[in-house]
């Protein structure tokens, strides 16, 4: 969680941190088209690259939680065009799983996402970045699966 | 010696607790472990066995140690240590005050555990005499009297008083500050309640089980018994016994990073585990037998040897009943203590 | 001894003598009558320590893992639920099937000692099946508790007493037992919100003493190497140090056994703080139920699972919530 200052107010307004696991074949690039294209999306969305979205296993996303993310969204391209023919089939399969396992353990549904977006998309993945920031922000921060060792350290 | 009916019991555990720390078993998501009093606790003083032992008082499950801070290159040690606030234990079970001596022997000798031993001296221990213990008993076997566990103050209970007596000048504080709750008593019913409790103990199958061949003298010869491959065969290599054990008392110490520094805690560790005492290199026991023998030479044969002949075992049954394929301590010394012929 | 374990015995005794196979996996008597081990019987002779009562609860199967390097031919005595993990480790290639010889066992219901300890049903010497209740004889005196209060969770919500695999199925009484719904509790905890769904969760994880007995009983659990054992992972921990780390070995867990999970119910009934761990795996076989058409891990030995396999048209990640409603 980083926190801003806004001016007139004094008050701290609340900035989510933003893990973006982005495929190299489609969203990775997506993202560099955005950028090329001066379509903006916000700064705190961090990007890991992977050479697939189904390359991501679970693990990857409670760890991206424990490291302080608020939200994690996985990208990958549209389902029939994966670059290894079928990856994105089974990533649907397993994020849908995990997405509802989490659901049922009580945290809360919007913090994780998947979206298509292909090397082409760059207005769609500076959309995606946006919304998901502003769905995450209205949530507010990650405490069901934060781990206090971690959030004691960048508080003080 | 004095006695609290156990409708004002809750009023007198209330004002130990607003004083200091009260930590007693407790009833949480369906299991009575020890957990901290107050106001929407469910006391379960009746529970015999708390799934987990007295032992994390003084040696929890984990610890932070200290922390490291990195700043540019440099690396500042935070002494994390604090004095521990005086709390009081209350409903300990004679196996369960027992095992603290066992652990003293290993924490308090020199080099001091300065992190127990500062737990150790905040403590006011109220131990509780059982009134029914379970065929998974065998505390008398170790010589252990359930009737009158000692502490600095020891509790019985019946249907309706609490009767609790001073041993020590911590335990006499502690009944003062409970003094408006409670009433004189002469001792009576709690001679009675002794007298039952000894009574079933005698009766336990495994009171007087036969632990005469675990001398250190036998250490090899019971190191190399054939028997220990049979005994250890359905072993799983879970860490529950040793979790559940109040005497167990290996540990780990592993580091955390932060994002500023890192964390160094200690953790408990299992002989039943794969990766115990894997440091520099793999652990030295390399098969499940070997690690299964390993906790009970340690308990039986180890330990004493280098204590003065104490078992490191207090017979709470608590692996009896956990282990989720019915290995236990009883078993082992049923097959090993009374018979020569192996 | 009952006619069921005498017949047992026998089974096995003519299959040792006879050389057909090399051991025999089954269940030793122990100290008392509620603790039987499980165990290898090499000779006719050994087998007079075997035994098989109602407090055998044990699957067997994830002992077949290490068996089957040996040599020669193992008999194991499997129960109807422990077919389906038989099956499921020769799917994932485990376990050879050539190198077993399946008894299916009859059982209507495995005891749990930690319910019988609860309601003061302690030092039992034997017990007898009558109707929906048990009778118990104890060195305390005769008890009776409902079947319902006795008997293990899994077995409340018993998947039937057909067996997956068998070459031989010793089986004398062939009713079946009256069962409920074993999603029923499950659909109970989807329909809280998700704060209360939370709060229950953390009671329950809160408890966990990472003792690993979950995993290491579980049949589906069978890496050599577990990754939270493996430093190099980045998440072995032997302590729960923060309340993350809990919910992490649980998930991850729970997780990696989806679509492979039998429902075996070991994990729970091993869990020495008695954590619901079956809520969790049974959470995934009804979400694979539901979105991607029935599946039972173990029903038979072939074929893939619905994580190895897709669907062209599978419900989007984001909209599976609502789907399974």
């Amino acid at each position: 969680m980083q926190e801003i200052n806004t001016e007139n107010t004094g008050k701290k307004e609340f900035v989510p941190n933003i893990v973006a696991f982005c495929c190299n074949w489609c969203s990775y690039a997506g993202a560099d088209l955005a950028g090329s294209s001066r379509l903006s999306y916000p700064a705190n969305v961090k990007i890991v690259r992977v050479p697939c979205s189904c390359r991501v296993n679970p693990t990857f996303i409670l760890k991206a939680f424990q490291r302080g993310a608020d939200g994690v969204i996985l990208c990958g391209c549209h389902p029939g065009d994966c670059h290894y023919v079928t990856g994105n089939y089974y990533t649907r399969r397993r994020m849908s799983l995990l997405f509802n396992f989490l659901d049922y353990l009580g945290i809360e549904r919007g913090r994780t996402r998947v979206e298509w977006v292909s090397a082409a998309e760059g207005a769609k993945f500076s959309a995606v970045m946006n919304d998901f920031v502003k769905t995450v922000t209205e949530l507010g921060e990650n405490k069901r699966l934060q781990d206090l060792r971690v959030k004691e350290k960048a508080d003080e | 010696m004095i006695k609290i009916s156990r409708d004002k019991l809750n009023g007198a555990l209330a004002k130990i607790a607003r004083s200091c720390d009260l930590f007693l078993p407790v009833k949480k998501a369906g299991e009575v472990n020890y957990g901290k009093f107050d106001e929407n606790a469910e006391v379960s003083l009746d529970t015999l066995k708390t799934v987990k032992s007295a032992k994390d008082f003084f040696f929890p499950q984990s610890e932070t140690m200290m922390k490291f801070k990195l700043s540019g290159k440099n690396i500042e040690i935070e002494d994390i240590r604090k004095q521990p606030e005086p709390f009081v234990i209350f409903g300990v079970r004679g196996c369960d005050y027992r095992s603290f001596s066992i652990l003293d022997n290993v924490f308090l000798q020199e080099p001091v555990d300065t992190f127990y031993k500062a737990r150790r001296d905040a403590a006011t221990i109220v131990t509780l005499a059982c009134n029914k213990p379970e065929t998974s008993c065998f505390c008398k076997a170790f010589g252990i009297d359930a009737a009158e566990p000692q502490g600095d103050a020891t509790g019985w209970l019946d249907e309706k008083y609490l009767y609790l007596n001073a041993n020590t000048e911590k335990g006499e504080k502690l009944l003062e500050t409970v003094g408006e709750f409670s009433q004189p008593d002469d001792g009576k019913a709690v001679e009675e309640l002794k007298k039952t409790t000894r009574e079933i103990t005698a009766k336990l199958p495994y009171s007087n089980i036969d632990l005469s061949r675990f001398k250190p003298e036998n250490l090899n010869e019971l190191f190399n018994l054939p028997v220990w491959n049979e005994l250890s065969e359905a072993c799983l290599g879970c860490g529950t016994c040793t979790f559940v054990c109040p005497t167990c008392q290996c540990f780990d110490i592993r580091e955390f990073k932060t994002d500023t520094g890192v964390n160094r805690f200690r953790c408990w560790d299992s002989c039943m585990y794969s990766d115990f005492t894997q440091m520099a290199a793999a652990n030295s026991r390399t098969t499940q037998m070997q690690r299964y023998r390993q906790r009970f030479m340690h308990k039986l044969v180890y330990y004493p040897s280098q204590y003065g002949g104490t078992y490191s075992c207090v017979g709470c049954g608590r692996c009896v009943n956990k282990c989720p394929q019915h290995l236990n301590i009883l078993k082992v010394i049923k097959k090993i203590g009374g018979r020569k012929d192996d | 001894m009952s006619e069921l374990e005498n017949k047992l015995i026998e089974k096995a005794k003519i299959l040792l003598e006879n050389g057909e196979v090399k051991r025999v996996v089954g269940w030793k008597k122990g100290e008392f009558y509620h603790d039987p081990s499980p165990a290898t019987f090499e000779t006719a002779d050994g087998l007079k320590e075997f035994v098989y009562n109602d407090f055998c609860g044990a699957n067997l199967s994830k002992y077949l893992i290490d068996i089957n390097k040996k040599e020669g031919k193992t008999a194991v005595f499997l129960k109807p639920c422990d077919t389906y993990s038989f099956n499921q480790l020769v799917k994932e290639h485990r376990i050879d099937r050539e190198n077993f010889y399946v008894i299916g066992t009859e059982c209507h219901g495995k005891l749990d000692n930690r319910k019988l300890l609860a309601a003061g049903v302690d030092g039992v010497t034997d017990e007898k099946y009558v109707g929906d209740e048990v009778k118990f004889s104890t060195i305390y005196g005769d008890k009776t508790l409902k079947k319902g209060e006795a008997i293990l969770e899994r077995c409340l919500t018993c998947k039937g007493k057909k067996f997956m695999v068998s070459d031989d199925t010793v089986v004398i009484d062939e009713t079946e037992d009256e069962v409920s719904d074993r999603f029923s509790k499950v659909a109970e905890l989807e329909k809280m919100t998700a704060d209360e769904r939370f709060k229950f969760w953390q009671s329950q994880l809160s408890k966990c003493i990472r003792c690993n007995a979950c995993r290491n009983v579980c049949p589906a659990c069978s890496c050599v190497k577990c990754v939270f054992d493996n430093p190099q992972s980045g998440i072995a921990a032997k302590a729960n140090d923060d309340a993350f780390e809990e919910q992490l070995f649980h998930v991850i867990r729970a997780f990696h056994v989806s679509g492979r999970c039998t429902d075996c119910g070991e994990c729970s009934r091993v869990c020495p703080q008695s954590i619901p761990l079956h809520l969790l795996n049974r959470k995934f076989i009804k979400d694979i139920d539901s979105l991607y058409g029935e599946f039972k891990a173990g029903e038979v030995a072939e074929g893939k699972t619905p994580l190895t396999q897709f669907d062209t048209d599978d419900v989007d990640p984001n909209a599976a919530a609502d789907a399974i409603k």
